[in-house]
């Protein structure tokens, strides 16, 4: 035992670049003189203090990464479209162009080279805002019944079977909305919605295929579901359990003791998951794609075709046919960036200040 | 009087209580009808167009029946294999810098941040990216620019993978107990050995699951590979080529208008969604059964 002390203090003493040689000497008289097998093997490793540093140096490096990407998406989408910015200017978002010869007003005709983003903003708010109409008392439903009102036991299958909804790929949620969703709202929704609403002008009989605003918004709705309802949960399960009992002695319905003790503490969180909720909407391509009917038009029947902007990229951006029509692709996407950027900074802002100083969640 | 109002009000308040119990558990009910619905018909297509063709052959001219998907299933494999070798090993990277080097640091929280953020990006988003990188740009002397290629697809899943597996493996470093650390160091054992075959081995399944997770993101995503990988009719292992991916091809199928190309969509979405549910689940389990089992 007292002979490894020593034996120690030598080797820490070696590595140190510039050891104190008067008591490094003295304690070395005490060492053995051979050194023990562990001791040679640090020895042959040599100073880590090169090698530490530079794995330190690698590390920041993966890190910046991040940064680095972020930066080079915004770089290269506002390279690609100088052409359209400088043409079009801001005008791009709202421009009606009217052509010469037909007198017809468009707002999107490549062959034409009229390009204004008006018909795709307004498809993307008006899917995702119907998206939202339908998912936020969903999610929010469900996260109160996995919560505070479900058996343990059905809890955790429950939480399994909405991550599972969100793993599913865009792409088979729109081959089941082509196939089966679609179907079943033009056969047994839309013509019920316009017999009863058609007098608001929202549910107009003029388009037959059943692709449409409103099939969108459903499809868009089951998938932020799962995203709105988990992180709803995190937000409620962080309230701490000291809120929920004060309001139950003071006589609360177990209703009551979720309104006034988890919902108000976890609104911000609430409405932080929402947005985020909303994030996902607005870049959805695929199932959106598949069945909002690709129409660069504006209607005010959530019945009609329409185009969102991240499915007119998609539709367009392999055969686009002219530099033009390329880079106002690409101003699109480049405001797509910029809104999602800021949703969801946004978002995450709120859930921070909510699920901040509470020990991680088992999700 | 007032306790006859006092009774009302009682009875009214244990109403709303059970009118809401009734709506959370309605809605979740309304919630799970689409998973099922989805499921149930994913089965019931997906199985009754499956056969061995559909694993051995490729796709067949419009009009002859028969064929598979076996190039656009090796495709969507050598996409992942590029993706993951972009984006395991930066992520983990990013991973550990947050959880072992800037931890509680302003550079940290803000790198956590932008990871979160460009967990939203549309994938789109990165399509297009990928596509300003990599498939407009011809630059002389640098392989893969200037054409539709694997490689830039991969590019653009990779870049996706980044912030996911960064996430999880900050998560589960943090979960490591410091003990771990300092027995390590006190061996003499310089900081990168210690963090590379203590701590991140200590929490290696919780973060292979989070590269499985990233992985079964990424699998399913269509979006970003359009106007990257463009798809391919035949056999390609070419990264330089465009190549057949496996959403790509279902998503193509399903817009067609033929019958025998839609049931191929449907027994390539039930390969791609068994594939991802073995992923979740496999997680799910890990997960639930202690991720650092062996360190404590």
């Amino acid at each position: 035992m007292n002979a490894k002390v020593p034996d120690i203090h030598i080797s820490q003493a070696q590595f140190q670049p510039e050891p104190d040689s008067t008591s490094g000497q003295a304690l070395a008289e005490i060492a053995p003189a051979e050194p023990s097998a562990v001791r040679k093997y640090l020895l042959s490793l040599g100073s880590s203090a090169n090698t530490d540093r530079a794995f330190a140096w690698l590390m920041l490096l993966c890190g910046l990464s991040i940064f680095a990407i972020v930066a080079l998406i915004a770089f290269e989408l506002v390279v690609r479209s100088q052409l359209s910015l400088h043409k079009f200017g801001l005008g791009f978002f709202y421009q009606v162009f009217t052509d010469p010869d037909t007198h017809m007003q468009t707002f999107w005709d490549p062959v034409n080279s009229y390009f204004g983003a008006r018909p795709f903003i307004y498809g993307t708010l008006v899917s995702s805002f119907l998206a939202l109409l339908m998912a936020i008392p969903l999610a929010v439903g469900l996260a109160i019944f996995l919560t505070e009102m479900c058996p343990k036991a059905l809890r955790g299958p429950l939480a399994f079977i909405t991550e599972l909804l969100a793993a599913i790929p865009s792409v088979i949620y729109g081959l089941w909305a082509v196939f089966v969703l679609v179907p079943l709202l033009r056969e047994h929704v839309n013509p019920l919605l316009i017999k009863t609403l058609g007098w608001t002008g929202f549910f107009d009989d003029t388009n037959p295929t059943g692709l449409g605003y409103l099939s969108a918004g459903v499809i868009l709705a089951i998938m932020i579901l799962p995203i709105i309802s988990s992180l709803t949960r995190e937000v409620m399960t962080a309230v701490p359990h000291s809120q929920r009992e004060a309001v139950l002695a003071l006589g609360a319905t177990r209703w009551e003791m979720i309104r006034m003790g988890v919902l108000r503490n976890a609104r911000i969180g609430i409405v932080g998951a929402i947005i985020l909720g909303l994030g996902r909407a607005l870049g959805e391509t695929m199932a959106v794609a598949m069945v909002i009917g690709a129409t660069p038009e504006i209607h005010r029947s959530l019945l009609a075709n329409g185009s969102s902007m991240a499915t007119v990229i998609a539709n367009e951006y392999a055969e686009a046919i002219s530099d033009i029509h390329l880079s106002a692709l690409t101003e699109i996407g480049l405001a797509l960036f910029v809104v999602t950027i800021i949703v969801n900074a946004l978002a995450q802002v709120l859930i921070w200040a909510v699920t901040r100083g509470t020990p991680a969640q088992t999700r | 009087m007032s306790s006859d109002a006092f009774q009302f009000r009682s009875r009214m308040r244990s109403f709303t209580d059970r009118l809401v119990t009734a709506l959370a558990i309605l809605a979740t009910l309304i919630v799970i009808a689409p998973l099922v619905a989805i499921f149930v018909y994913l089965l019931y297509m997906g199985t009754s167009s499956l056969n061995l063709d559909f694993f051995i052959k490729t796709p067949v001219p419009v009009g002859e029946t028969g064929g598979g998907m076996a190039n656009a299933i090796l495709g969507s494999g050598i996409l992942l294999g590029v993706a993951s070798v972009i984006g395991v090993p930066i992520g983990i990277g990013a991973g550990i810098f947050l959880a072992e080097f800037g931890r509680g640091g302003k550079l940290a929280l803000a790198i956590r941040f932008t990871a979160d953020v460009l967990n939203g990006v549309p994938s789109i988003v990165m399509g297009l990216a990928a596509y300003a990188l990599i498939v407009a740009p011809k630059i002389p002397f640098l392989p893969f620019t200037g054409h539709f290629s694997a490689f830039s697809g991969g590019v653009a899943l990779g870049f996706m993978m980044i912030p996911t597996v960064c996430r999880t493996t900050e998560e589960m470093l943090l979960m490591v107990p410091h003990a771990v650390r300092e027995a390590a160091l006190g061996l003499g054992v310089p900081n990168w050995r210690s963090v590379l075959s203590i701590t991140v081995k200590t929490a290696s399944p919780g973060i292979i699951t989070g590269c499985m997770l990233a992985f079964a993101r990424v699998a399913g995503e269509t979006a970003p590979l359009i106007f990257t990988v463009l798809g391919n009719q035949f056999w390609s292992t070419n990264l330089n080529q465009p190549i057949a991916a496996l959403p790509l091809q279902i998503y193509v199928y399903a817009m067609s208008p033929y019958d025998d190309w839609h049931r191929l969509a449907w027994a390539g979405s039930l390969v791609l969604i068994v594939l991802i549910v073995l992923a979740v689940s496999l997680v799910r389990y890990v997960t639930s059964r202690g991720v650092l089992k062996g360190a404590s």
